[in-house]
């Protein structure tokens, strides 16, 4: 069990209001994302649930119970920092067994779960050893590992990746969605990388200055954002942004294409300008093009290797059916 | 840089710091074990120029079976042993308590360091004379307030008052290394704990204090060298008396009141190796606590 519910929670630190009145219901057995440019509240909004901040006004629900003012050893949750926050002075096996000791647990029960956790965390060869003695990735699964021994009704992730090198990242990032696969456990995870949110993400919150901008699957944000802001943050490269003239023609205040929506063509097109920069990854080559008349630059994605170096002339036809449409405020017209 | 000649060049350039350094050491510890073999009583003639009498181990046998010798060394390690307890319990205790936000923490913190500015002989007349006083002493008017008879500190419990004149001494010394220790630790360590499930108390013992074991480590050994050889507080306070005489005043006594220089020496090599037991002693049981 693992259903987490904010209920009109706010949080000030002083006179500064960071997160605003705010209703979030995280179900049982799902993988949620917060995502959000740094300093959006999302790491807040995880202090929030886990308990280490107190909320300013507001409930929140877990099971159904309200835990508003239960410490957070007493909440079942398991966190995972951003530093790991692992005790340096215990070896892993001290590590992973410290909530287990607290918890008085007997020395067998304790072992045993122990030797459990390492085996799926492929510890097993390293319990001895102490954290400065680890690689980055294997303290990543140590501080899972201690998360996971509790056996918590939910697990709480601050940015857990983001101390690693790329190469590492996308490996743990598959490591903790397998096990979510097989553990089925809630699990909260907070990230300012979109990239790692459309990837894990069963539900991804888009979360600007505390205010949910957005809670849908990762394909329905990207499909269908609610306004400027999640459709900006969601795919990578950026979308573009095109007004005036051409947002007219749609008849809207604001029109946003995807880079992989605008096709280079030969001649023709609707578009055309000058490559600025071209970005060639094998699979995929990515333009930047100044001198449109519509942006000062457009990003296009082309499938595979295109030819086209710096100077060139570059047409362009956007599909037209993948615009989307939005109004002087900011928000999509359906 | 790391030339032949730029290290020869180094060599001899940092040779006279090397040679002044080592003589500085060298001398004075030759010239102690010399001194300590020989009969050496300046008021019945005996001097340098007119050349000492080699007596072999007879000093050392002397200080040794002397009545006042293991008092002294029990009294120094009481000492030592009292003031170190002290500082490090109350180090902890107040780099806890500044380590907390608060109002004025600038001003706090200055005047928490302030005791380590003021001279030891100063700071040791200002308690015996100000606090201490059994008849004028502002202790001695608390208990008159209280109605209690005042305490004769330094003459009934002596060694107590000279261990608290010198913990008040060395205490801002262990809370600014402690404080600093205690500012590194990382603050998700702490709440990983509060997670975990760990209460307060046990978050300090698992945590926050082997965090600190190093640092306490240091505050030991350096507070140790320096205890070993207090001088002042006692000489301003009660000179020897009433069970407060360490190795260090015997030697002072030896050599001063009774101007025998050879068995003066015989007490400073002593000293040496007393220190050196304690270091070493210091070192195992600092050594296991850091590696657990």
């Amino acid at each position: 069990m693992g259903q987490i519910q904010l209920k009109q929670v706010t949080k000030s630190f002083g006179s500064t209001e960071v997160i605003p009145p705010l209703d979030l219901t995280i179900e049982d057995g799902e993988f949620t994302v917060f995502v959000g440019p740094s300093g959006c509240g999302k790491s807040t909004l995880l202090r929030l649930i886990a308990g280490l901040e107190d909320i300013t006004t507001g409930h929140i629900e877990i099971d159904g119970q309200d835990a508003t003012s239960v410490v957070p050893a007493k909440r079942g949750l398991a966190m995972v920092f951003q530093s790991y926050a692992l005790y340096p002075h215990m070896s892993v096996r001290k590590n992973i067994a410290f909530p287990l000791r607290m918890a008085k647990l007997d020395q067998a029960a304790i072992d045993q779960k122990v030797e459990a956790a390492a085996a799926v965390l492929n510890l097993t060869d390293y319990l001895d050893r102490r954290p400065g003695q680890l690689s980055g990735g294997q303290r990543q699964r140590v501080a899972i590992g201690r998360a996971i021994v509790r056996e918590p009704s939910a697990f709480l992730f601050d940015e857990p990746l983001s101390n690693l090198d790329a190469a590492l990242r996308v490996g743990m990032r598959l490591e903790i969605s397998e096990l979510h696969e097989r553990l089925k456990t809630t699990m909260v995870y907070v990230t300012h990388d979109q990239v790692e949110a459309m990837t894990m993400a069963d539900k991804i919150v888009v979360l600007q200055a505390g205010v949910i901008e957005q809670v849908g699957t990762p394909l329905e944000l990207y499909r269908t954002p609610r306004n400027i802001f999640v459709a900006g943050f969601i795919g990578s490269p950026k979308m573009n942004f095109l007004t005036g003239e051409e947002a007219a023609k749609h008849g809207a205040h604001t029109v946003g294409i995807r880079p992989e929506h605008i096709d280079v063509v030969e001649s023709g097109g609707a578009w055309q300008g000058t490559v600025g920069v071209a970005e060639h990854l094998g699979s995929d080559t990515f333009f930047h093009i100044h001198n449109t008349g519509l942006a000062e630059t457009l990003t296009v994605r082309a499938i595979g290797d295109v030819s086209l170096r710096h100077g060139d002339t570059i047409h362009l036809s956007p599909r037209v059916e993948e615009f989307h449409r939005f109004d002087a405020a900011g928000l999509r017209i359906a | 840089m790391a030339t032949k000649a730029s290290r020869s060049a180094a060599r001899i350039m940092m040779a006279p710091a090397v040679v002044l350094l080592l003589g500085w050491m060298l001398v004075p510890l030759i010239m102690t074990l010399w001194f300590s073999f020989t009969k050496y009583l300046p008021l019945r003639g005996d001097s340098i120029e007119r050349g000492l009498d080699w007596v072999g181990i007879a000093n050392y046998a002397r200080f040794i079976s002397s009545s006042s010798f293991w008092p002294a060394v029990q009294t120094t390690l009481i000492m030592v042993g009292g003031v170190l307890l002290i500082t490090v319990v109350l180090g902890i205790l107040l780099a806890m308590l500044l380590d907390q936000p608060m109002w004025g923490q600038g001003v706090v913190r200055i005047l928490v360091i302030a005791p380590f500015f003021v001279m030891p002989t100063v700071s040791a007349l200002v308690w015996k004379n100000m606090l201490m006083d059994p008849v004028n002493g502002i202790f001695a008017h608390l208990w008159r307030f209280f109605g209690a008879e005042p305490v004769a500190w330094l003459q009934d419990a002596s060694l107590s008052s000279i261990i608290m004149i010198v913990s008040w001494q060395w205490l801002p010394f262990a809370t600014l290394i402690l404080l600093t220790a205690i500012q590194s630790l990382d603050s998700e360590q702490l709440e990983a704990a509060e997670m975990d499930g760990a209460p307060v108390i046990k978050r300090f013992w698992y945590i926050v204090l082997p965090h600190l074991a190093r640092a306490i480590t240091i505050v030991i050994l350096i507070q140790t060298i320096f205890l070993l050889s207090i001088f002042a507080e006692i000489f301003v306070t009660t000179g020897g008396a009433f069970g407060t005489r360490t190795l260090t005043y015997l030697i002072f006594q030896r050599v001063i009141d009774s101007q025998n220089i050879g068995l003066g020496s015989a007490g400073g090599v002593y000293a040496i190796i007393l220190a050196n037991v304690v270091a070493i002693f210091l070192m195992r049981i600092v050594g296991k606590n850091l590696d657990a």
